[in-house]
């Protein structure tokens, strides 16, 4: 991700680190945040649950 | 369309959309209901987990506990958490509340949901407490007033996120949202996820229920209702780490000692706080080792770590705008010179040391797959999650209320005098409590039997007389906190129904400029002056070297339950 350059006037452009516009987009982290526990947590479980054999 | 007013608390600063404003204080009076019924069936838990006393036959003491457990852990939690990410997102970014006429649909299907459950619950057939474990089957309506809250919970966090957009939108602030409500942001995030979670299990479940789906595997109920069950606790966590920075900030004007750092620890729990789910499935056949050992073993650490993270920089945060006022003699005159009188500081304290040393500690430990097996199932689990939800997140909201009560509602607290001790009383009786649940789980007393003899079994266990002594302990300490429990409820209704009314402030049709000191210091930006925290890095290190004997202690207990020789 490029770095914005954040303006104002009278005054020297500023940079915004990658790592403040990653905190600062809510839609972004909440992404991760269903993304991270869903794939680790509930499909990885899902999958190890539904590959143990069927008792016969 | 709704118009929108702004009244700007004359005590605070706070300008808060009147909308906004209203549906905070009826979230925050059903909260409390919600507590009243919780702490109610609490004292009969206790009295019938004393086993001198066994006040309640096992069929009413599973019914009671059902009631204590989705009251407390669910309805009175979220109620809370959903005024918090009200004040969080329309009071501190000065903007107006998205969207309200939803947000008021969305409470109303909470207090819908809310009474369904009860009612459900107090019929009687639904017994199946908290976690609802199929192949147990609740009434349909039981999982349809879950339902229902959970989609009006979703809804308070979407409006939450949509006054985020118009904040953004209007200008309210510039940079990035305060910090306060950053932790708000979290708490929302992890409340989605929990929900989804929520709704990929309740409605299959609702369905079973009510002879649609012929059977829901109990492994896999198990997995995703704890993405459920134990996420809703995560929420708290975020939510209650979010009121110490805001009381830091309320009582003392102290800024974190380093932002970035506190909004990085965050950003580990959006990551990973949701991913201790797991160590409820410890000893489940189920899933594999890899999948325990990562989740909770690895990402769960980083969880944690964000967590001492939040435990440090919050008292070191105090104590650097302490240090600032002059009170710099020795290691610890800023915190012997603190507010200790004044509840809104002391509950938090309290709060803050307990879940760290109680709370934090025992869950690392039920966290280690070895460990876990020590104590899986039995009183230590709800030792652990007192500590956690009880000293943690009810006494951080306890404490936030006693500043919500002038600014919020208007009115003079009542009894002061009784206000300074009820943190007190509340907080070292859990403290006692879950120190003691955590003992007697330690020695195998079992998570919620009603009876820790199995009276009438074939095989008996003779208990140490230790496990008896900690079980009446228990039972005691809860009686005690229920009493602190109950002076909170006569103390917030009280205050509403006769404290004194105080001036209401001023009314405009547009948010003013910031001119307040506790409203600049909620919404302000940037670390504290000075990073020379001294008192917090030796309490800091207290709890590193208690954590690490407990660990090391529990895997000691462990060689010895399993001689290797």
């Amino acid at each position: 991700m490029s770095e914005q350059i954040q303006e104002s006037a009278g005054e020297e452009p500023e940079r915004i680190p990658v790592m403040q516009q990653v905190l600062d987009n809510p839609f972004l982290l909440l992404f991760l945040g269903i993304v991270f526990p869903t794939v680790l947590y509930i499909l990885w479980g899902v999958m190890e649950i539904a590959s143990v054999p069927v008792a016969r | 369309m709704m118009t929108t007013t702004y009244r700007t608390c004359p005590r605070t600063g706070l300008q808060f959309d009147t909308q906004a404003e209203s549906l905070m204080r009826f979230n925050a009076v059903a909260a409390v209901l919600s507590m009243v019924m919780g702490g109610l069936t609490a004292v009969l838990v206790a009295l019938t987990r004393w086993p001198a006393i066994k006040l309640l036959p096992a069929d009413q003491f599973y019914q009671v506990l059902t009631l204590h457990g989705v009251n407390m852990l669910l309805f009175w939690i979220i109620f809370f958490e959903i005024a918090v990410l009200y004040f969080c997102s329309s009071t501190l970014l000065r903007c107006r509340l998205a969207t309200p006429r939803i947000a008021w649909l969305g409470f109303a299907l909470m207090v819908i949901g809310a009474i369904t459950t009860n009612v459900a619950i107090f019929q009687g057939g639904s017994t199946v407490m908290f976690t609802a474990y199929v192949p147990m089957m609740a009434q349909p309506h039981f999982y349809l007033g879950l339902i229902l809250f959970a989609v009006g919970a979703l809804l308070g966090c979407f409006i939450f996120l949509g006054t985020l957009v118009v904040a953004k939108n209007e200008r309210t602030y510039e940079g990035s949202i305060p910090l306060v409500t950053f932790g708000a942001l979290t708490a929302c995030i992890i409340a989605i996820f929990t929900i989804a979670s929520g709704a990929i299990i309740l409605i299959p479940t609702f369905l079973w229920s009510v002879g649609y789906i012929k059977e829901i595997d109990a492994q896999m109920y198990r997995l995703v209702f704890w993405a459920m069950g134990h996420s809703s606790q995560q929420i708290n966590v975020a939510a209650h780490v979010s009121v110490w920075y805001a009381v830091a900030a309320i009582a003392f004007g102290a800024k974190p000692l380093s932002e970035k750092v506190s909004r990085s620890a965050f950003l580990l729990y959006i990551l990973f706080l949701q991913l201790a789910s797991a160590h409820h499935l410890l000893a489940d056949p189920g899933v594999s080792s890899e999948w325990k050992v990562l989740n909770t073993s690895y990402f769960m650490y980083f969880a944690v770590l964000a967590s001492m993270i939040h435990g440090f920089t919050v008292p070191g945060a105090i104590e650097a705008a302490q240090r600032e006022k002059g009170y710099t003699h020795g290691l610890f005159e800023w915190l012997r010179k603190a507010p200790w009188g004044n509840p809104v500081f002391s509950g938090t304290f309290i709060s803050l040391v307990g879940f760290g040393f109680l709370g934090g500690i025992s869950g690392v430990v039920l966290g280690a797959e070895q460990l876990n097996l020590l104590m899986h199932n039995t009183y230590y689990v709800p030792g652990h999650f007192h500590a956690t939800v009880v000293i943690g997140t009810t006494l951080a909201f306890m404490a936030l209320t006693y500043f919500l009560i002038p600014a919020l509602f208007k009115r003079e607290l009542i009894l002061p005098g009784v206000a300074k001790f009820q943190p007190y009383i509340f907080g070292l009786s859990m403290y006692v409590m879950t120190l003691v649940m955590m003992g007697a789980g330690t020695l195998g007393v079992s998570r919620r039997h009603w009876d820790m003899a199995f009276a009438g079994a074939p095989f008996q266990y003779e208990w140490p007389g230790a496990a008896y002594l900690m079980m009446g302990i228990a039972g005691l300490a809860g009686v005690v906190a229920v009493v602190g429990g109950v002076l909170w409820v006569l103390l917030v209704v009280g205050s509403l129904l006769f404290g004194k009314k105080l001036e209401e402030g001023e009314f405009s049709a547009r948010p003013t400029i910031l001119r307040m000191p506790v409203a600049s210091s909620l919404s302000a930006h940037g670390g504290a002056v000075s990073h020379h925290v001294p008192g917090t890095m030796v309490l800091g290190s207290v709890l590193l070297v208690a954590f690490v004997l407990y660990y090391f202690v529990n895997w000691k207990y462990l060689s010895e339950v399993w001689p290797m020789a």
